[in-house]
This record gives structure tokens, C-alpha cells and sequence, in this order.
């Protein structure tokens, strides 16, 4: 079982990096783009387990280390 | 009274501390490494600069898993004394000891200066030597240093008197110019700036001494002052 996790920068949050690509996407000629925010995507592998299982661990993973809920936010998906 | 200094892998200030309290300031300390599971025997807990487990998901996010932290937070818990500087605030933030985060410098930038602080609130033990409304010049040196908090999270800081330094010209976007926050129960401190680099005439600098000699105050005050 794999999964992909995606953690953000809560929208309260202002996001440099995110500002400094949009400033360079508008210099190359996209100037429709308005905002872009980064985050990380953390693949994991699983081993053998149940979807209901890998729901919960992810959930667990997620609070307890891979985001900072102070100002993050994560969704996973399970392939 | 007795200083520990927590040294993770990755730590690099940890060896600047220890001189200042050891031999600047002639206190007993030690280092501790971070798997320790007893700090019974310290007063206060110094928790350094550096890059502590090579800050790979996020700075501190992997430090808060330590056996050491653990114990930081009994230690915290009974009312002992703990002071995080720089990575340490980092990682105090992210065990949960501190309120708020630090981000990513509002420039992008990891900024290594020397910066004026205020100090907001001198009746706590890290400033109860500083006056009312003194200006330290104490270095910084950071890529994550912008503090966030939650608007409540905020207003009960100010109500709590929790916010214990600012910038006088905020260097990277910290909401408030906020440069150092303390708890509620005002025993745990987290600051980016580093007073332990900025504690020695000889190296053009003793302001950041003031903090160290209010931890001490805060122990041994009455005896020390006669």
C-alpha cells in the first residue's frame, strides 16, 4: 500500500517562496497567474495493510510529525 | 543552581553557551546529550542553536521526538526553567512548549545581523535584570525566523504579557516584530536571537549577558545582590 501525502501552508499563512515563483511565472509571460503557494508531497510506502489502517496511521503521521498544524494543512491519498 | 545545555546532532551553539555560563559567568553546567531520560539535577535547561537533526522536514520538527524533550517538558512542567535560542526556540514551538511557529524570512533570506531588540516584559526570570523598556543589540542568524501565531492564540499572549522581545526594525516579517515569546507560566522562553553570542566584552558585545545573569538572579538573586 503507498500513499502520497500533500502538506501546505494554511491560507492564513503568507507563503514567500510561493510569492517569489509567482513574481517569476509573471516575468516569463504568465501574467494571468495571481497566487501560487508551495508545499511538500511525501510518498510513503506502507507495506501490506488495510486501507482502513493506512487511514489512520496517515492521520496519526500527519498530526504527530509530517505537518505542523499551527500552520499547515495535509490531505493524503492511498494508491 | 545548575545549567544543562541539550545537545542534539546537528547542534552548533551549544559550545557558546556552555562558555558563557561556565566561563564568563563561573555557573555549573553541562552538557546533556539528547537521549538523556533524566534532567532531575537542573535548574535550568538551555536548549541551543544549530541545525538539529539537520532540520529535514522542518527546523525542529524531528528534535521534539527526543528522549531529551521528553524530559524538557517534565522539567517545564514542574516549573523549572527552560530557555530555547534561535533552533531552540524552533524546536520549542514544535513540541508544543511555546505557542506559534517560525517560517520562512519574509526576504527568502537567511539573515546574519546584528539586531536592536526591546524588551517587552522585564518580570519574567530571563529578564527580570532588564529595564523597563531597554534596548539590547543581540545577533541573529536565521532562514526560519518569522513568527506566526493564530489571531486568539495572540490576544492572549498580549493579555498574558507573553511577548518578551521585538524588533525594533523586523528583519524577517515576524508578526508584531515579535522576536521572543514566552508560556503562560512565563518558566519557558523561546527567542531567535542569540544573547549568547553577545556576551563577552572582548568579542565587541555584552549585551546579551543581561539574560543569563536574570536566569541566575532569578535563582541565587537575594544572596548574589547583598
Amino acid at each position: 500500500m503507498k500513499a502520497k501525502v500533500y502538506v501546505t501552508l494554511k491560507n492564513s499563512i503568507a507563503d514567500p517562496q510561493g510569492n517569489a515563483i509567482r513574481g517569476a511565472l509573471n516575468k516569463k509571460g504568465f501574467s494571468n497567474v495571481e497566487d501560487v503557494r508551495i508545499g511538500k508531497l511525501i510518498e510513503i510506502e506502507l507495506g501490506d495493510i488495510t486501507k482502513e489502517v493506512a487511514e489512520k496511521q496517515l492521520n496519526e503521521m500527519c498530526e504527530k510529525l509530517l505537518a505542523n498544524t499551527v500552520i499547515e494543512k495535509y490531505e493524503f491519498e492511498i494508491i | 543552581m545548575k545549567f544543562g545545555i541539550i545537545v542534539f546532532p546537528g547542534s552548533n551553539c551549544d559550545i557558546d553557551c556552555y562558555h558563557v555560563l561556565k566561563d564568563i559567568l563561573k555557573k555549573d553546567v553541562e552538557y546533556v546529550w539528547h537521549d538523556t531520560d533524566n534532567l532531575d539535577k537542573y535548574d535550568c535547561i538551555v536548549i541551543p542553536g544549530g541545525f538539529s537533526y539537520g532540520d529535514y522536514l522542518r527546523c525542529g520538527a524531528v528534535a521534539q521526538f527526543s528522549k531529551a524533550m521528553e524530559q524538557v517538558k517534565v522539567h517545564a512542567s514542574e516549573g523549572k526553567l527552560v530557555i530555547g535560542i534561535c533552533n531552540g526556540f524552533q524546536i520549542l514551538t514544535e513540541a508544543g512548549l511555546l505557542p506559534g511557529a517560525l517560517v520562512r524570512n519574509k526576504n527568502l533570506k537567511f539573515i546574519c545581523d546584528t539586531v536592536s531588540l526591546q524588551v517587552e516584559n522585564t518580570s519574567t526570570p530571563f529578564t527580570n535584570l532588564c529595564k523597563e523598556g531597554q534596548i539590547i543589540d543581540i545577533p541573529i542568524a536565521h532562514g526560519e525566523g518569522n513568527y506566526v501565531v493564530d489571531e486568539d492564540i495572540l490576544e492572549n499572549m498580549k493579555k498574558n504579557n507573553q511577548i518578551i522581545f521585538t524588533y525594533k526594525d523586523n528583519p524577517n516579517g515576524s508578526l508584531l516584530n515579535i522576536a521572543g515569546v514566552c508560556n503562560e507560566n512565563k518558566n519557558v522562553i523561546g527567542m531567535m536571537p542569540h544573547p549568547e553570542r553577545a556576551s563577552e566584552a572582548l568579542l565587541g558585545n555584552s549585551d546579551g549577558l543581561v539574560i543569563f545573569e536574570s536566569i541566575i538572579n532569578y535563582f541565587e538573586g537575594g544572596a548574589k545582590n547583598e
